[in-house]
């Protein structure tokens, strides 16, 4: 380890820990309010539904890297643009939200969608009101899970240049020189534990309502 | 890049298409079977006897955040002179492709151990099965379905990321991305970034036709079907 070279690029590395911040939490946001209308959508659509998850599925096949390099030739946008690494991973985590909110939504007890209904709840507002709410456990264990894989898919994308805290790996497998690497790993784990904790920090807030803890 | 995937020269040769795909084959079968052999043990024995569940799930998790590139390139740097020749590319690189696959496997394993039906472990034991009995001829069956969800997961993670470890210059197809970005070919990367994902659409595809034949029929509820067809006809 050499400190005075940490000393001496922190402001660069700063600024890449923010930028590789930026790309796995915006990702999973669209990806988030994308499939927050799609996996209610597959929950309701009865026969369709397995299909429809099951093509979802398909999309977390292909390798990440692949995504990052074949999508300038499909959208047209330069092979450097961050655009790439955003939309690929929005697919990703959407591939996953997807069944998240559907299974999310599965795991509400029939009995209090009949109480709401009885109380009066229209579609949507029982939905926002009534679902969500008690889906978000299961939504937020699979949201901790795209986020905490973001932030390790993001570095990835180091091998075709877009700038984040991947970029030290690469720094130094051609120098032969550990400090970057290390310090790039450190940085992705704390990045990685802190977006986790947020989350449930967040799910534990908007469930309020639980007597226990929501969490495993 | 189609014109570069059409141009027969690119196949053949020493380093052309279907030896880096035969490379890829070769690594991710490899470290699949090591990943195997250390995590198939551990899940059984976890979820047969229920002891250490919370470093299973721990030791999964943490691993899901590392990033695997980086850890390549550090033991690349660090074990890379210890050996001679190809092998300090080939060791690291393969050491980290069985670190991602164990806690697939390894939770896919515990997971299945665990949905086994309580009922059906102790009918089994009332007929007279000894404790390896139970494990390999009921516990291990039902659990199958899980476990070889697992595999699926891990085979994903190691072709995705054999791919990149093509960067510490192993062999696999991710050499056409890698060398494609050096050479400011983008044909060349993008056939690179078709092949691997036709590669892992392929082999997902085939190891669920293989969970279609290994897993029991009593336990997906495909005789229950028929069964049911032929009463209405």
């Amino acid at each position: 380890m050499k400190f005075d070279w940490i000393a001496h690029e922190s402001g660069t590395i700063a600024g890449l820990f923010w930028s590789h911040l930026i790309l796995s939490v915006l990702p999973v946001l669209i990806g988030l309010a994308l499939a927050l209308p799609l996996g209610w959508g597959a929950q309701r659509s009865g026969v369709f539904k397995s299909t429809f998850l099951g093509s979802a599925g398909l999309l977390y096949t292909i390798p990440a890297l692949a995504l990052f390099v074949l999508l300038p030739g499909i959208i047209g946008s330069k092979i450097l643009d961050p655009m790439n690494v955003v939309i690929a991973l929005t697919l990703y985590s959407l591939a996953l939200l997807i069944r998240t909110v559907s299974d999310g939504l599965d795991s509400v007890p029939e009995d209090i969608l009949q109480a709401a209904d009885a109380m009066g709840y229209r579609a949507l507002h029982r939905l926002v009101a009534v679902e969500l709410p008690i889906a978000i456990p299961v939504i937020a264990a699979n949201l901790r899970v795209a986020v905490v894989s973001n932030v390790s898919v993001v570095s990835v994308a180091a091998l075709i240049g877009t700038p984040q805290l991947g970029l030290l790996f690469s720094q130094g497998m051609q120098q032969r020189f550990l400090t970057p690497i290390i310090v790039g790993i450190a940085l992705c784990l704390l990045l990685a534990v802190l977006l986790d904790g947020l989350v449930i920090l967040l799910a534990v807030q908007l469930t309020s309502w639980q007597p226990r803890k929501v969490q495993s | 890049m189609i014109d570069w995937l059409f141009d027969l020269s690119h196949w053949t040769g020493s380093e052309g298409i279907l030896v880096r795909v035969a490379e890829h084959l070769l690594y991710s079968a490899i470290a699949l079977l090591i990943a195997a052999v250390i995590a198939v043990p551990i899940g059984l024995y976890v979820g047969h006897t229920r002891k250490g569940v919370v470093w299973v799930a721990g030791f999964a998790n943490i691993l899901r955040a590392l990033p695997s590139i980086g850890l390549i390139v550090l033991l690349v740097i660090v074990f890379g002179p210890l050996f001679a020749s190809d092998l300090a590319f080939l060791i690291p690189s393969l050491i980290v492709l069985v670190l991602l696959a164990v806690p697939p496997i390894m939770t896919g394993t515990y997971a299945g151990m665990v949905a086994v039906d309580a009922a059906v472990v102790d009918a089994a034991r009332g007929m007279g099965y000894n404790p390896l009995g139970i494990l390999f001829r009921v516990e291990l069956p039902c659990a199958l379905p899980l476990m070889l969800s697992g595999l699926r997961g891990a085979t994903l993670q190691v072709i995705s990321t054999a791919t990149i470890a093509s960067y510490v210059s192993l062999g696999g197809i991710g050499r056409l991305i890698i060398d494609g970005r050096a050479q400011n070919d983008y044909a060349q990367m993008a056939a690179g970034a078709f092949l691997v994902a036709v590669l892992a659409l392929g082999v997902d595809l085939l190891i669920g036709l293989l969970s279609f034949i290994l897993v029991s029929p009593g336990l997906t509820r495909r005789t229950t079907k028929v069964v049911r067809r032929s009463s209405i006809c």
